[in-house]
Formats: C-alpha cells, sequence, structure tokens
C-alpha cells in the first residue's frame, strides 16, 4: 500500500520543521491563502469525500483479524457516512512501519521488549477522497506476539493541505495522547507481569510437590512418561519465571531509556508514578528467592496431593481456619499452550488503565473539537489571535477575551498530561460508552461508603460485565445464579486435572466465568472485608494507587495460599448460611478453554455467585457503576458530543445575552445552524469549564456575539434610526432600551450588545432585564439596559428614575419604536448601520462590524498613544495649541465630524483608563462616569 | 416626559406642576462632565469639611467620618469612633513656625467630642459624657481655643481641656457660633443672639455675657461674618438682619416676604396659606460684598455695601435650598432638597427668555412651555437696578436631597446627599488631559507598549 501511488509519506525527522517554521511569527503568513489551488474549485477537493467532518480513527492491527477500525472521534456514524472504515483501517495499518523483532534476540536469553518509537505518517487516499495524519504506536500485551500490539491513530480530513499545515500541532496533540494511552498500558502491563509471576509461582509450587510426591511414592514410577513430562513442565515453568522477571525489569528500565522521539512529550508525574510502581514490583519479585515456598506452607496443611483436584479436598479441610486473604488469586498455569485464533485479545481499555484511557479518549475529543473548520477558517483564527495578542492594549475595547487561548497555547507547549489534570472530572462525568465494570475498588473510592458487603458489589460487577460488556451470554442474575450453581455441581463432580474431558456445559460456565473476568483482570480480586476496607480507604485517598494497595494486599496471598483458600471456603460456607444451605460448591473451577488466555488454569469462583442472590433476597441494592452515571445525567451533557445545533450554548447559564432562537424566524435558525459548529468549536471540553466559569463565560460570549449578529442585522434593516442608537452605544452614552415583553427586550439587547465597547469578560457592562429603577451608579455601571416597561406604582418610579437621568441616558422603546437620544449627523457608521444594506446573513454581518469597530480601535488606539495629541510639544504651547492640533487630527486626518470624534474620544478615554489600571485590577478609587450636555431628540421609526 | 413614556395613559404631575424653571440637557456652561460616585456611608451625609487643596472629609448619621481625595476620589481614611450622628464638624489648624496641621474636630449626639488627625486616621483626644450634644463647633486661632455650642457654651484649649463653661437659659440652646472682633463671639439661640466675650489672663480663659440681640421676631436660623465690621443672621420668618460686629447694632433690616410679590402676580397659583419654610432663612453666605441668602426654595442676593436686592428669584429649585456659594460676585451654586445642585449667574441683561436649545419634541418641549412661566416676580420688580438670575447649569446625580456641597475650583465639586452618596463632579475635559499626561508619563516609565 505504501507503494500506491497517492500515498504520500511524510514523516517528521525531516526539515518539516524548517520548511514551515511557526507560522505566525513570519509576517508573511499573515496573508491567508485565499486560493490554495489556484486552477481548481476550492470545494472540489473534498466533493467527493464519503464523510462530512473529520475525524479521529482509532485501529489495531490485530494478529488475529488483520487492520480492524476501534472507534471513532465523534462517535457518530453520520460523520463517517458511507466512508469505509475498515478499507482505510486495512490502508493505514499497513505501513508496517516498526520492523519489530521481538522474541529471542541472538545473545540474549530471554525475550525482548521492543521499545519502538510512535511514527508519524502522513497518508492520502485520493479515491476515497480522505488523507490522514497517522501516529502509529504499540502497546504491550503479554499475550500478544512479541508481546506488542500494534495501533494507529489518524485524523481523517478530506483536506491534505489541512493536515500538512497543522502537520506540527496534530503530531503535538498526538503525542500527548500516545503518551498518555502508553503511560497507562505500561501501568497495565506490570500489573499483568505482577499477576502472571504469582501464577507461574503457584503452578510451580504445585507441580514441585506433585514431583516430590512422585519419587516419595517410588523409583518405579521416576522414569514413567509422566514424570518426566512432569519434569519437562517444570523446567518450562521455571524457565517462564525468569522470564518473566526478566520482563518486568524491561518495563521498569522503559523510564531510563532514552527517547529519540523529539515529540514525547512526558508527564513527569506519571513517569515518576510509574516508575516507583514497577521498581516496588520489581524489588519484590527479586527478593523472592525461593520460589518454593507455596510448597511448604501447603503441606503444612496439607499432607497429601495428587492432582488439581486434591487441592479441593485441601480447600474443604481448610474451612474453618484462616483470616486473612489476598486481593489476587494465583492460578494454575498450563504449561502447554495452545495457539489458536479464537482466544480473546484484550480492548484498548483494558489494555491501557481506564483513567488513562478515558483521558486520552478526552484529549482526542479535545483535538477533533479543535481542528474543527477548514483549512481557512483554522488559519484564519490563528491570524487572529496572534494579531490580537500583539495587540494587548486595545483589543479589550470589541474582542472577546484571550485569558483563555494563552493558556491553550501554554498547554500546547509545555507538556501536558491529561490523566492528572483531568482525574477527577473524567471518571465521574464521562463514562464509557459501554460499561465494562472499572474495578470495583476505584469504584468505592468514588462512592460514597455503604455498608455493604463487598462480595455483593464484585459479584455485581462481574454481573455488569456480563451483562453489559458481554451481551450475547444473556446473564440475568437469576440466569447466573442458576448457572453458578448447577455448574458448581457439575464440576464438583466432574473435577479433573483432565482438561479435555470438559462438557459443555461446563465449558459454557467457565467461558462466562473468564469472560466476566476478561474485562478487568482485578474484579476477581477476593474479597475480604478487611482488607478490602483497607484498600479502599488507601484508594479513597490515593485513586492513582490501587495497584500499589493490590500489591500490598498480595503479599500475604504469596507466602500463604492455604491460609487464602480457607478463607475463601469459609466465606463459601457463609454465604450457604445466608442462602439457607445451598450446595457445596468447588472454589477451584478449571479454566479450560482450547484457548491459551492469561487466566488459564483455576479461577476462583469464590462464593461471589452464590452469596449475590442472598444479598439480593436481602434487598441490599448492589451498587453498581451505572449509578455513578445516572445520578447526574445532567453533568454528562456538556460532555456528550455536540453535533446538535450549539447545544452547549442553549444549555449554558448564559451571560443574559441569550438568543431564544426559536422566537426568530427561519433565517435565524438557519444562521445559528450554521453556527453551531463554530460555537462548538470555541467551547473548550468539558473539564475546563467546570474548571473555569470565567472562561465558560468568555466562550459564550463569542458565541452569542456571533448569533447576536443576526439580530443586530435585523435591528439595522428595521429601525430607521438604528444608527443613532449605535452611536449612542459606541460613544458611551448608556442606552436604555424600554419594553414590555421580556424576550423582544433581550434579543435587542442581545443585538446591540455587540456594540458595546469593553463590555467585560462576561458582558459585565450589559443589563439584559432590568425591572426595577436604577440609580445613577447603576448607569455608570451599565452601558446597555434592557428595561422592563410596567404600568403600575413601581413602573412610575422607574419611569421618573428614566426622566430624572435623561441627560445621560438614551432611551430605545421598543414597543412604539422610538429612540430618544443626541442627534447624530455623523458619517462614520452609516456603514454598518446602513437601513438598506445588502447583507442577509448574520454571520456575515457580524465580520462587518467587526471589522469596522476594529478598525475604529485602531483609530482610538493611534489617537491615545500620539504623544503631541494629548501633550504640549514645546513648552511655549498653550492648551489650546495641543486642543487645535487634536480637533486637526480628527477632523482632517481622521475626517471625523464632531460626534463621530466622541466615538473616538470615548474609545480613547477606555484605553486610557484600561492602560493606567493597576496590574491587580482593583483600583481604590471608583470609576468615573463621562457625559456631555447636549439636548436630546426623539426619532420616529 | 412622564407621559410620553407611559404612552399617554398615565399624567404624572411631578413635572407639571411645579413652575420651576428647567434649563433643559444644553447646558454650553455647565463644565462638569465627568463625575466619580463615592460609596461608604452607610446613612444621610450632611456635613463635608474641607482640609486642604485635594482632600475633604465627609460626616453624616452614620456616625462615620470620611476623608477623601477629591483628585482621584478614594478614600483615604475612615475615622471611626462615633456611636451616633455627627452634629458638627470643623477643622481645627494648628501653625507652628514652619508647618500648619490640620485636624479634625467633631461632636456627635452621642455627647461626645473628638478630634481627629485626617492624615494616619487616628482620634487623638476625645471627651466623652457631656451634659448635652454639641450643636455646633467655633475654632478661635487667634486664642488658640475653640468653642462648643450647644444647651452650653464651653471653651476648650487645644489640648481638650475645658477652660471655662457657661449654662444658657434658652430651650433650643446655641444652634451657631461666629467670631466676632475684639475677643467675641456672637451665638444664635432661638429668636436672640447673644454676644459674648471672652477674657484671657494668665492662661486661663473666662466669658462673659455682654448683649443680647432681641430683634428677629423668629427662630435666627442662619449666622454669619460678612467682614470685620459687619456681620448678618437670618431667621425663620425672612428676616435678613446686617448687624455692626463692634457696636452691635442693627444697619440694616429687610424683610424677605415672597407673598408681597406673588399677591399681584400669581394669587391664582396660590393656594392656601403659605408655608413658613416658604420665607425661611436657610442659609446664608457671603463673600464680603454680597450675602447670598436661601430663602425657602428661592434665592435672595444682597449687596452689603448698597444695603439693596440685586437680585432674587423665588423658585430657584423645587424644594427647599439646603446649602449655598458665591463662586464669584456674578457666579452662584445652590443645592437642594429636589437632589439637584444648580449653578446661576447674574446676569445684566434683561433675560432674552430662551437659553438656545433648540430641537425639543413632544412632550420635551411641554416641559420647556413651564420654564417661561418659571420666573414669575419679573413684574414686580420696581426697584431699580434689579438684574436677572439666570440658570446656567445643574447636576443631576443624586436621588435624595442634596445637603451640602465643597468647592474645590478646579479640581471639582463634591456633594453629599441623603441618598448616602457623595458625587465628585469634575470638568470631563480636564481630567482627560490629566489623564493622558499620565499615561504618557507610565509609557515613558515603561519604555513603551
Amino acid at each position: 500500500m505504501i507503494g500506491s501511488p497517492d500515498v504520500v509519506a511524510f514523516t517528521k525527522e525531516d526539515e518539516y520543521g524548517q520548511a514551515n517554521p511557526d507560522p505566525w511569527a513570519v509576517p508573511e503568513e499573515f496573508s491567508v491563502p485565499l486560493h490554495p489551488l489556484a486552477d481548481s474549485n476550492p470545494w472540489a477537493k473534498t466533493s467527493y469525500a464519503k464523510f462530512t467532518k473529520d475525524f479521529i480513527l482509532i485501529s489495531e492491527f490485530s494478529e488475529q483479524v488483520g487492520p480492524q477500525p476501534l472507534l471513532t472521534i465523534p462517535d457518530d456514524p453520520k460523520v463517517c457516512g458511507t466512508f469505509d472504515l475498515n478499507y482505510f483501517s486495512l490502508r493505514i495499518m499497513s505501513v508496517d512501519y516498526q520492523a519489530s523483532f521481538v522474541g529471542h534476540p541472538p545473545g540474549s536469553g530471554y525475550p525482548r521488549l521492543s521499545f519502538v518509537e510512535d511514527s508519524r505518517v502522513v497518508l492520502g487516499d485520493s479515491k476515497e477522497g480522505a488523507f490522514a495524519y497517522v501516529h502509529h504506536l504499540t502497546l504491550y500485551d503479554l499475550e500478544a506476539r512479541g508481546f506488542v500490539r500494534p495501533f494507529c491513530m489518524a485524523y481523517v480530513a478530506a483536506d491534505e493541505r489541512k493536515i500538512m499545515l497543522q502537520f506540527q500541532e496534530l503530531s503535538l496533540r498526538f503525542s500527548q495522547a500516545s503518551e498518555c494511552l502508553k503511560a497507562g498500558n505500561r501501568r497495565a502491563f506490570a500489573k499483568e507481569l505482577q499477576r502472571k509471576l504469582q501464577d507461574l509461582e503457584y503452578t510451580h509450587s504445585v507441580l514441585q510437590r506433585e514431583e516430590g510426591l512422585q519419587r516419595e511414592a517410588g523409583p518405579q514410577c521416576m522414569y514413567s512418561a509422566h514424570a518426566v513430562e512432569k519434569a519437562n513442565e517444570l523446567a518450562n515453568v521455571e524457565k517462564s519465571i525468569y522470564e518473566h522477571r526478566d520482563l518486568l525489569r524491561q518495563i521498569s528500565s522503559y523510564h531510563r531509556r532514552p527517547r529519540r522521539d523529539p515529540h514525547a512529550v512526558t508527564c513527569q508525574k506519571c513517569m515518576t508514578e510509574c516508575l516507583s510502581e514497577c521498581e516496588e514490583l520489581l524489588d519484590k519479585y527479586v527478593k523472592l528467592a525461593n520460589p518454593f515456598s507455596y510448597c511448604e506452607k501447603e503441606e503444612d496443611g496439607q499432607g497429601q496431593f495428587d492432582d488439581e483436584g486434591g487441592e479441593e479436598e485441601a480447600d474443604e479441610e481448610d474451612d474453618e481456619g484462616v483470616k486473612r486473604r489476598p486481593s489476587y488469586t494465583p492460578q494454575l498455569i498450563k504449561a502447554k499452550s495452545a495457539k489458536c485464533f479464537d482466544k480473546r485479545l484484550k480492548t484498548l481499555q483494558e489494555l491501557c488503565d481506564e483513567t488513562f484511557y478515558d483521558a486520552t479518549l478526552e484529549l482526542l475529543k479535545e483535538t477533533e473539537r479543535s481542528f474543527r473548520g477548514d483549512l481557512c477558517y483554522l488559519h484564519t483564527r490563528r491570524l487572529d489571535k496572534a494579531l490580537r495578542r500583539k495587540q494587548r492594549v486595545a483589543n479589550f475595547l470589541f474582542e472577546e477575551d484571550l485569558g483563555n487561548d494563552d493558556e491553550d497555547e501554554a498547554e500546547t507547549v509545555r507538556p501536558f498530561c491529561a490523566v492528572n489534570h483531568a482525574i477527577d472530572s473524567c471518571i465521574l462525568l464521562n463514562p464509557p460508552p459501554i460499561v465494562l465494570g472499572p474495578e470495583p475498588l476505584e469504584l468505592d473510592a468514588l462512592e460514597p461508603p455503604e455498608p455493604l458487603d463487598p462480595t455483593s458489589e464484585t459479584s455485581h460487577t462481574q454481573e455488569s460485565e456480563l451483562g453489559l460488556g458481554e451481551s450475547h451470554l444473556e446473564s440475568s442474575p437469576s440466569d447466573q445464579t442458576l448457572e453458578t450453581q448447577e455448574s458448581s455441581e457439575e464440576t464438583k463432580g466432574s473435577f479433573s486435572s483432565d482438561k479435555s474431558g470438559v462438557g459443555p456445559s461446563e465449558k459454557q460456565q467457565s467461558l462466562t466465568s473468564m469472560k466476566s473476568e476478561a474485562p478487568d483482570p482485578d474484579s476477581d480480586l477476593t474479597p475480604d472485608p478487611d482488607h478490602n476496607t483497607d484498600l479502599e480507604r488507601e484508594s479513597s485517598s490515593e485513586e492513582m494507587e490501587t495497584t500499589a494497595g493490590d500489591d500490598e494486599g498480595d503479599d500475604g496471598g504469596d507466602q500463604t495460599p492455604v491460609s487464602l483458600l480457607e478463607v475463601v471456603s469459609e466465606l463459601k460456607a457463609s454465604g450457604e448460611d445466608e442462602c439457607g444451605g445451598g450446595n457445596e460448591s468447588d472454589l477451584l473451577v478449571p479454566i479450560d478453554t482450547a484457548c491459551c488466555m492469561a487466566q488459564e488454569g483455576f479461577l476462583y469462583e469464590a462464593s461471589a455467585p452464590e452469596t449475590m442472590p442472598c444479598l439480593r433476597q436481602s434487598s441490599h441494592p448492589p451498587p453498581s457503576p451505572t449509578p455513578v452515571v445516572n445520578q447526574e445525567p445532567q453533568a454528562l451533557l456538556p460532555l456528550q458530543d455536540d453535533y446538535t445545533v450549539g447545544s452547549p450554548c442553549l444549555e449554558s447559564p448564559a451571560t443574559g445575552l441569550e438568543l431564544p432562537v426559536g422566537h426568530l424566524g427561519d433565517a435565524v435558525s438557519r444562521t445559528s445552524a450554521e453556527d453551531g459548529s463554530d460555537c462548538t468549536m470555541s467551547a473548550s471540553t468539558g473539564s475546563d469549564r467546570a474548571a473555569s466559569p470565567l472562561g465558560y463565560g468568555g466562550v459564550l460570549t463569542l458565541c452569542h456575539r456571533k448569533k447576536a449578529g443576526q439580530g443586530a442585522l435585523r435591528f439595522v434593516r428595521q429601525y430607521p434610526f438604528a444608527m443613532q442608537a449605535l452611536w449612542c452605544l459606541l460613544s458611551g452614552r448608556t442606552l436604555v432600551v424600554l419594553g414590555a415583553d421580556e424576550g423582544r427586550v433581550r434579543r435587542l439587547v442581545a443585538a446591540l450588545a455587540l456594540f458595546v465597547p469593553a463590555p467585560g469578560k462576561c458582558g459585565e457592562r450589559v443589563q439584559a432585564w432590568l425591572s426595577c429603577p436604577f440609580t445613577l451608579t447603576d448607569l455608570q455601571r451599565w452601558k446597555l439596559i434592557g428595561l422592563q416597561r410596567v404600568a403600575s406604582p413601581v413602573g412610575s418610579s422607574m419611569l421618573y428614575s428614566l426622566s430624572r437621568y435623561s441627560r445621560y441616558i438614551s432611551i430605545l422603546d421598543a414597543d412604539q419604536k422610538t429612540l430618544r437620544c443626541p442627534p447624530y449627523r455623523g458619517q462614520l457608521l452609516a456603514n454598518v448601520a446602513d437601513h438598506r444594506t445588502y447583507i442577509r446573513r448574520g454571520s456575515t454581518y457580524f465580520l462587518h462590524i467587526q471589522s469596522t469597530l476594529c478598525h475604529l480601535a485602531a483609530k482610538a488606539f493611534l489617537f491615545t498613544f500620539t504623544h503631541h495629541l494629548h501633550l504640549p510639544v514645546s513648552a511655549t504651547e498653550g492648551p489650546e495649541v495641543v486642543e487645535g492640533r487634536r480637533r486637526c487630527f480628527l477632523q482632517e486626518q481622521l475626517g471625523l465630524g464632531e460626534e463621530d470624534s466622541q466615538i473616538l474620544l470615548y474609545l480613547s478615554q477606555l484605553i486610557t483608563q484600561q492602560y493606567l489600571q493597576p496590574a491587580s485590577g482593583g483600583s481604590a478609587a471608583a470609576p468615573c462616569f463621562s457625559f456631555n450636555y447636549t439636548t436630546s431628540v426623539l426619532y420616529k421609526i | 416626559m412622564l407621559r410620553w413614556i407611559l404612552g399617554g395613559r398615565e399624567a404624572q404631575g411631578s413635572v407639571e406642576k411645579s413652575p420651576v424653571l428647567c434649563i433643559g440637557e444644553e447646558q454650553p456652561k455647565n463644565r462638569f462632565t465627568e463625575l466619580q460616585v463615592l460609596k461608604g456611608h452607610f446613612d444621610i451625609v450632611r456635613f463635608l469639611v474641607q482640609i486642604d487643596d485635594f482632600r475633604c472629609a465627609s460626616a453624616g448619621d452614620d456616625g462615620l467620618i470620611l476623608v477623601w481625595n477629591v483628585e482621584t476620589g478614594e478614600r483615604l481614611q475612615e475615622l471611626r469612633g462615633h456611636s451616633q450622628q455627627i452634629t458638627a464638624i470643623t477643622t481645627f489648624t494648628c501653625n507652628n513656625e514652619v508647618t500648619s496641621h490640620t485636624s479634625l474636630i467633631t461632636a456627635s449626639s452621642d455627647r461626645s467630642l473628638s478630634l481627629w488627625d485626617p492624615d494616619t486616621g487616628n482620634r487623638v483626644q476625645t471627651i466623652s459624657d457631656l451634659q448635652s450634644s454639641v450643636k455646633c463647633l467655633l475654632v478661635l486661632e487667634r486664642l488658640c481655643v475653640w468653642v462648643s455650642g450647644g444647651e452650653e457654651l464651653c471653651v476648650w484649649n487645644k489640648d481638650f481641656q475645658l477652660q471655662c463653661h457657661r449654662q444658657n437659659h434658652s430651650d433650643t440652646g446655641i444652634t451657631a457660633l461666629i467670631e466676632l472682633p475684639k475677643n467675641c463671639i456672637a451665638a444664635a439661640m432661638d429668636k436672640e443672639i447673644v454676644i459674648y466675650r471672652l477674657t484671657v489672663c494668665d492662661s486661663s480663659v473666662s466669658v462673659a455675657e455682654i448683649r443680647r440681640l432681641s430683634d428677629h421676631q423668629d427662630q435666627i436660623r442662619a449666622l454669619i461674618n460678612i467682614n470685620d465690621r459687619l456681620f448678618a443672621s437670618g431667621s425663620h420668618a425672612g428676616e435678613l438682619v446686617l448687624w455692626d460686629a463692634i457696636e452691635w447694632n442693627i444697619l440694616a433690616y429687610q424683610h424677605i416676604l415672597w407673598e408681597e410679590s406673588q399677591a399681584s402676580t400669581q394669587t391664582e397659583i396660590r393656594m392656601g396659606a403659605p408655608k413658613p419654610s416658604e420665607m425661611s432663612i436657610q442659609h446664608l453666605t457671603t463673600n464680603g460684598k454680597l450675602i447670598l441668602a436661601a430663602v425657602g426654595s428661592g434665592l435672595y442676593v444682597y449687596n452689603v455695601e448698597t444695603k439693596a436686592v440685586v437680585t432674587y428669584r423665588k423658585v430657584a429649585h423645587d424644594s427647599n435650598v439646603l446649602h449655598t456659594m458665591l463662586l464669584s460676585d456674578s457666579e452662584l451654586m445652590s443645592c437642594s432638597e429636589d437632589g439637584s445642585v444648580r449653578m446661576w449667574e447674574i446676569q445684566d441683561l434683561p433675560p432674552s427668555a430662551e437659553p438656545a436649545s433648540p430641537g425639543f419634541f413632544g412632550m420635551w418641549s411641554f416641559s420647556r412651555s413651564n420654564k417661561q412661566s418659571g420666573p414669575p416676580s419679573k413684574k414686580v420688580m420696581d426697584i431699580p437696578n434689579i438684574r436677572m438670575l439666570e440658570l446656567t447649569g445643574d447636576l443631576i446625580g443624586h436621588s435624595g436631597a442634596v445637603q451640602m456641597f465643597v468647592s474645590f475650583k478646579e479640581n471639582g465639586l463634591v456633594t453629599c446627599s441623603t441618598d448616602h452618596l457623595l458625587i465628585l463632579w469634575k470638568n470631563g475635559e480636564q481630567q482627560s488631559q490629566l489623564r493622558s499626561q499620565v499615561l504618557f508619563q507610565k509609557l515613558e516609565e515603561k519604555g513603551g507598549l
């Protein structure tokens, strides 16, 4: 596929960075590429793409089925349309970038983990009209071939140029996501290794004991085929133990490895956490010099072991006794590993820690959001931002606040860790689409503690996994119970070491348990009230350290598997008591499947499935992961993908500028539909919003401003005196919109708010709806007021204040369509407030306004900072000379009349005030309120 | 105006009923085009005193004294200590050889007196548990003593030690105190003016009553010094008496009776008996040549030298005038219970009756038509050489009665009001120049943007 004619391979290590340096640092880059391709229709390129919007695709090169798509962001089938994800996955995954030799390299005795750096490639498929930035990465999986699983994340767009020009940022963001995934993966991998080592050691001890017994049995058995087989098996297990220890050592050394990838962005905190965790594990398994401790201990409690079945007896005998139990129960590992293709590979979620997975998804969603829009749009936005950043002195006048964007900018530069920043919100607010039973311990940590037997929690988790995760099993709770009991009996009867003779039902059962096991390896923690509370406490205090907690729990188990068994069965017994004496169940369920998964061997079904129904009867609703979700449905709303039109804006507690879309005509809703994408684009992530309500408001202001464009256009077209109204606002005279109908007044205010200079971050200078008399202080604070007209005593006092302060305000009567304000005869606003404008669309008009206002702000800036317009040039000059020069500048150089000059003077005054404001923002002095004494006239329609 | 706003359904009377003149919104002579609202008080602000060129102190019914920087509008100090409303406040300047330090003396209804340092905000001295609350204060800088008047007259030295005191037998007590030549002081007590003489011997001060002047028919409301030779008093009944400061005899007696002038012109408007407050002299002020009297809701300007009325306006405000000031020989200012401050000009020419404000529409011109009927007293101008008192501007901002104002000349004007606010009125153009200056200073300091 790489040889395909239109594949564009582009790796970062080239001089791309020099070829296209920081696009907004270079002046010539300020020019917007209006015609990317001179010859062709700009829309032709994307016209035959089969998807409607850019999206992110995550694919895997599965060792079983080959390249397959895993998920898309946004997770909406509409996005991809008829685009063949399978085919595209095949294409992007077929770039086998990693010469991944794994296994036993010459000269080393053990399999090696390959540390492969990510690769970044741009691929294209002109036939499909799709181009993609493809980011390949590998994750470790103990069961995978060579321990690695290749994945890739692709940003798929119809515009090749967009990808090429955004390459650096795409690369940066995907690197972040990749690092996040990999950090989680290493953690999970270490955990898995640990578990495997436990299994192996346990198996080893069992095998040894068997061997010992054989030896005791007599020399005639010594050389039997069976004995030889056992010996081989033992040797194999030992070898395997060494191999796995080495793997653990390798994964722990990951961090010390120098990174060749210049784009690798790592979070120091995650790194150190992971590192310490791994080292802890490593220490433990290196120290465990005598892997045969199982043997001795067990021999104490148990006389004879013939086969695995013996353990069952042992369990029964040990029913009463020991109290401690580890959180993980080792399992026997079968020597022969069947290589078959129906084994179940871990999902991406399982490969990475849940937290990290969620954080990565969040990161990718954010990426997808920030790249919405076509190249031109992105480019303009960036130029806009860059320019505005340079114009800090004046851009508070009409531009929306840049504060958050700055942070964004900083964030992309500095090492970023999605997990640490988002850990709280991503667990609580962002449930995975399929609830696959997060770790019960973590759940406990998040939920308010409930006086419940943890057993039921575990079992329920398993159940929910079964029910939700693997729905094809269709195991309702009752099914499960029946099945379990039945199979318990069966296993009891037919238990043997001979795995070949497993009946279909048992197979089913073991498959069930395995499935329930698989999604979350931790769910098989044997429940123990004592330990669990410990762990709960620990995990609640430090969510990230759950693994560490497991380890501590395991300490006991490593040494005393016997006691472990005892407790389990004790618990089982108690469960039976509760149930009114149920069947004795087997604690060891053989997991045989012809497959060779990690958990092959014995799974402790424990008593969980049995106690569960009892608890059910005693009407303890088991806590499940879903209640967490259900409790706060509204919290989920902002996180759900917002392809719906402007949803985040509508549901927001706005700054008082909301435009009720429904009331406006078709045109408006169409506009808002257009603007929808813009809105969502400007909206930051949900977690950001939660964190900073201020920024939230600011962001929404932009959204509203865009929508208000339509309102402003209507206003201008509808009212012949719109120009006068706008002049009032721009020259700093407070405009009161008076009306009886709240909706109408609010709409007018929202539309006119576009013209309020320096409206504040959240529109503090605008009061959308006021129904009480205002005072002078209010006039000083608000430059645009929506006032309720009421015919009542309250109203009369309000109207009294209106007439009293009439010299400071202009009154726009929304009901009678009149405007009372000083006369305006200038020309400056004629262009913006043209009654017969040809502009038909709100967004166009908005941009038109923006450009005019921007122009004004620039003039005001010039005026403010021109020295000789305000101060005498020489000592001999009097103030009249300066005054004359100022007037000359305004009238002749800027061509402004008397009234137009007032606009500029007001803007200049605002700039001055802003500039002189102390950096802390708080000034002891009261704000000034300027006005002038001019007669007002009444304009009628 | 309101009819227009209400859509003609409801006729609000407030505009129509008062025949007061209205200047409209075109005020070219009004240079106060910027204001700052100073918040801090919790109750009516009654007193303002100027401390120096850029500071003033305000005090009121909340017992707080706030010191303000008039240039910036900053609150500099908050003097707390009085538990009840402030009844009198004055500045007390100690002149050393090189420096002069101004302190504040305040009296409160909690029957205490305090001396404050406005620089540090410290309460330097305090005297509590007086027999009665003090209603007025007078500082005699020459003698380095100060006098408090209430039901008793007390003389204090600058260290707040009582020198002597004198009980008086009037019900109302002393309402006003002025200093007269020859170590005399005049105290207004109900309908009488009592002259006391202070005798200083061996650093002890004694006070003796010398004369009682009982020529007023009604309670004396205002008592002022005009110059070294003259002082004036005004009564509730509208009597304005000019006194010789040394001989204490009447030089002129003017009874301001609005009713007289009205009888001929506006009898049809006058309903019922005139309220006595309509001719009460609320406040007197002088610049040595002219006396400006606030008579009811009107203004009355009297020339001391010619002993004749210069100009007057019966209805200068909608409500009682509370404080006045002569800015120059021709400019004056008044504030009133109606919440406005008005600036006036004494003009020689007969008024053109049209203060040039074109472009009124609808009801705005309606209220304007009232304006012409505003000065009804023109017809009774039988006195020769009478001049016109023309409104040149008004300041509207307070929502309650404007109690007092203090002018800082170029730096602005501070008004205080029952709405708990102070407003600092400034010349907007001048302020914006000053800001520009600061801006370029800062620009220079920072070395560019």
